[in-house]
């Protein structure tokens, strides 16, 4: 048997042969052997008694799963454009001409391969990049050239300078979650004294709204999920933190993991869940070992596992499962999905998760900052948590800021906070424009500074991103615009084909070649993803085009070069084969310059 | 229980458990699709079948009927947003309908005739996409590839055999087969498989009988497909 098939092999036989786990067999085969090479593929559905293609269907949906062979470093630039804005475009260039690579390609000696990755959650201290999938953050030129020489040295990862992989927590502003101290046990303690059903109440007096970006109640979810048929409920806790610009959630899992696994626990003595499955995104696995500790120290304590606090009845555990690479996972049943070992395709609903989720079994799935909330409502009680925040949006939120600012990090806010005063606080000097909740958030501008972070005026999940003067709002939306085109999943058509369409108008759009008709195609499309798309990728995937088209016109028109029609195709380019091939470079063999001869 | 909902403001009946489509479908109203198949479950990917429920867009395959619904379907507003989405599918892959042996036979591009789709309107892609002659009974033409997943779910479900699967994402999402090699010549794929005959378009073909019938006498070309689908229940 070759290595590959061996290494494969010893991936499966620690997953048990569960094809679930397809996903996680994966990402440990290619830890080992660096990629996924045909034979390891075949041999994992062999083993699994999956049929080959469902393996290679998977391999092929995660960006951080790699079929053919890559650089023994691989080194991806998170792209979102908070990393640009800090300069991560030239930073790659001067590294790719260090490594003589080309952004995509591997050297030829196959020692490194650079590319560019969706937002890496590092947006208060970026540029940041992921080495062989763990993040390096505050890259400069200085950093740019030490870890070039580190990749000609061959030198493994485990002997790089611990300082590279430094990650701050910037906590800036703490509210009732970040500034209370939490002794792990003493929110399961409070709750269960209530019973399950007094908890539940708890919940429900609270008010506590789910902290992904949908909003749902959390206790409606519960209780749903308590009340659906089925002895076999699952709690999963959503770390899948995606969306651009966006990095609280990291900040809970290393600062505040407790809370969180508590979070879970609770939820679990709300519906009698007893097995948790946690869903970390492939770009926090440095948070892994961390998360495992803190795991097996509530197990110890009794918080985990049979019997917990000496509770019978209440047993419950929890699995960490890790991402690689997909932005859409972080939409709930597309995360189902995926922890099944599937493509991360998102369901149609109905049925909701509640009823029939992770293997078809009732299932809450959480957001991480919800969870943590949870342990401040069993702690002070549904009413003094409801205190807090506006009638629709109770407690507080915490909000992810980056960009033009001079204090980059987490603030703890009540919710019904102004954007300026959060703005006053940041230290933003210029504010222009504010993208509140990520790429598929809103679009801020300046004279709108007065609304409020709320579920019922400005929502967001929790990015915050600040743009001065100097930026172009036209730019931000383009790159949201590729994001969206790279992290579709081509399950629907408008998605996969809209979101790849709108990036070749707002690229066309770019290169000066745009006309009148395309901001008519591009609002055509807008349309059509909003009203067609499956879910929620989709219908948001158009957002910051038709925001800033409608705050920021100008931005666009002063790119157009007719006010009707300039088609795409270029003519003179299309020439260029036939250029090479005859060996001319003339004046006469390029269209544009035919009246110079 | 069932009940009745308002289809383009005519009264349709259901069954429990129905969805929009298959209600409207027995009551002999024609809404457009290329995933849904009335032999599998809802796939839901093409939208083709979206319609209007109370000013919220939906998908009428996968929807459970409601009573009381109003449900808007053959309007110039949702007729004008299929059209889009069918021009979408023919300029994302490489669609040449008059050298193609499915022209007359496929759905694409009788949905096309039906909602007058007079232009491609986007940029077309022209993505490349090598076909699959390896197989003594089939070929396999990926350019025609709508990701409606039939022979997937066909090959999966009703085969047992798994010989098709979706691989990548995004627009670079394609279909693969069950072999290493890739190529369908080293799967079990049989040209007796509920999976041959089940593509809405021309990307599985049976070899030596092409053009057997000639262009302009196939189902198709004699009526539209709405027709055809009331009529004969295809």
């Amino acid at each position: 048997m070759h290595d590959a098939e061996r290494v494969a092999a010893q991936a499966v036989e620690r997953h048990r042969r569960e094809p679930s786990q397809l996903l996680q067999v994966l990402v440990e085969t290619q830890d080992a052997i660096g990629y996924l090479p045909a034979a390891a593929l075949t041999r994992i559905a062999g083993l699994l008694e999956l049929p080959r293609s469902r393996v290679e269907g998977v391999a092929g949906f995660y960006s951080f799963l790699h079929t053919e062979p890559v650089g023994r470093f691989r080194i991806l630039f998170s792209d979102n454009i908070i990393d640009r804005m800090l300069g991560s475009r030239a930073l790659m260039e001067r590294l790719c001409r260090r490594l003589g690579v080309s952004p995509g390609q591997v050297s030829p000696g196959g020692e490194a391969s650079v590319d560019i990755t969706s937002c890496t959650g590092m947006g208060d201290q970026g540029p940041a990049i992921l080495v062989n999938g763990v993040a390096v953050t505050r890259l400069d030129e200085a950093r740019v050239e030490r870890i070039a020489a580190l990749v000609h040295a061959g030198t493994p990862l485990a002997a790089w300078p611990a300082e590279f992989f430094r990650v701050d927590d910037n906590i800036r502003r703490r509210g009732a979650l970040l500034g209370a101290d939490f002794v792990p046990g003493s929110a399961l303690q409070a709750a269960m004294k209530r019973g399950r059903n007094g908890w539940l109440e708890e919940m429900r007096v609270s008010g506590l709204r789910g902290r992904g970006g949908a909003g749902f109640t959390t206790a409606v979810k519960w209780g749903a999920c308590r009340d659906a048929p089925g002895a076999d409920k699952v709690v999963v806790c959503n770390a899948d933190e995606g969306e651009p610009g966006t990095f609280k959630d990291r900040v809970l899992l290393a600062s505040q993991a407790d809370r969180v696994i508590e979070g879970m626990t609770l939820a679990a003595w709300a519906t009698g869940a007893r097995q948790g499955l946690l869903y970390l995104r492939g770009e926090y696995r440095y948070l892994l070992k961390h998360l495992r500790a803190v795991l097996a120290v509530r197990r110890a304590a009794g918080l985990l596992g049979a019997r917990i606090l000496g509770e019978s009845g209440f047993d419950f555990d929890i699995d960490i499962h890790l991402g690689a690479g997909a932005y859409v996972c972080g939409e709930e049943t597309a995360l189902l999905e995926s922890l099944e070992g599937k493509r991360g395709t998102p369901r149609i609903r109905p049925p909701f998760p509640v009823t029939h989720g992770y293997l078809g079994r009732p299932t809450v799935v959480n957001n991480v900052e919800t969870l943590a909330k949870t342990t401040l409502i069993a702690l002070q009680g549904g009413a003094a948590f409801a205190a807090t925040g506006t009638p629709q949006s109770t407690g507080t939120k915490l909000l992810s800021i980056s960009g033009d600012c001079a204090y980059s990090g987490v603030y703890e806010y009540p919710f019904g906070v102004t954007i300026e005063h959060v703005l006053e606080d940041c230290g933003a000097h210029d504010p222009q424009v504010v993208q509140v909740g990520g790429a598929s958030g809103v679009t801020i501008a300046s004279h709108e500074f007065h609304r409020r972070i709320a579920f019922e005026d400005v929502p967001t999940a929790g990015a915050f991103m600040v743009f001065d003067g100097r930026r172009d709002p036209f730019e931000m939306a383009r790159n949201f615009v590729h994001f969206f085109a790279h992290e579709s999943c081509g399950f629907c058509t408008p998605c996969r084909v809209g979101t790849a369409l709108l990036k070749g108008y707002m690229d066309k759009l770019a290169s000066g070649k745009g006309a009148k008709m395309d901001l008519a195609d591009i609002e055509w499309l807008d349309r059509l993803l909003k009203n067609a798309s499956h879910c929620g990728l989709g219908s948001s995937a158009p957002n910051p085009v038709i925001d800033t088209l409608l705050k920021f016109r100008p931005a666009y028109e002063r790119r157009l070069v007719s006010l009707d029609f300039k088609p795409a195709f270029d003519l003179d380019a299309a020439l260029e084969t036939a250029r090479r091939m005859t060996g001319r470079d003339d004046p006469a063999a390029h269209l544009d310059r035919r009246e110079e001869v | 229980m069932g009940g009745t909902f308002l289809f383009d403001g005519q009264p349709v009946p259901f069954e429990d458990g129905q969805t929009i489509l298959q209600a409207a479908r027995a009551a002999g109203r024609y809404i457009p699709h290329l995933c849904w198949h009335p032999d599998f479950p809802p796939h839901g990917s093409c939208k083709l079948c979206i319609v209007k429920v109370g000013g919220r867009h939906v998908s009428s395959c996968a929807l459970p009927a409601r009573d009381g619904m109003e449900v808007e379907s053959n309007t110039p507003e949702i007729n004008g947003e299929r059209r889009a989405l069918l021009q979408m599918l023919f300029v994302e892959g490489n669609h040449f309908c008059p050298s193609c042996e499915k022209s007359g036979n496929c759905q694409l591009q009788a949905l096309a005739y039906e909602l007058d789709m007079s232009s491609a309107r986007f940029a077309h892609f022209f993505p490349d996409r090598p076909v699959d002659a390896s197989h003594p009974d089939v070929l396999l033409d990926f350019n025609r590839c709508i990701f409606c997943e039939l022979c997937v779910r066909a090959s999966r479900d009703v085969d047992g055999k798994g010989v098709f699967a979706l691989t990548d994402r995004g627009i670079h999402k394609h279909l693969v087969v069950n072999a290493e090699s890739g190529r369908l010549a080293d799967t079990d794929f049989a040209v007796t498989d509920r999976a041959a005959d089940i593509c809405p378009v021309g990307v599985i073909l049976r070899k030596r009988v092409g053009f057997a019938v000639p262009i302009g006498e196939r189902k198709y070309d004699r009526a539209s497909i709405s027709t055809v689908a009331m009529e004969k229940g295809e």
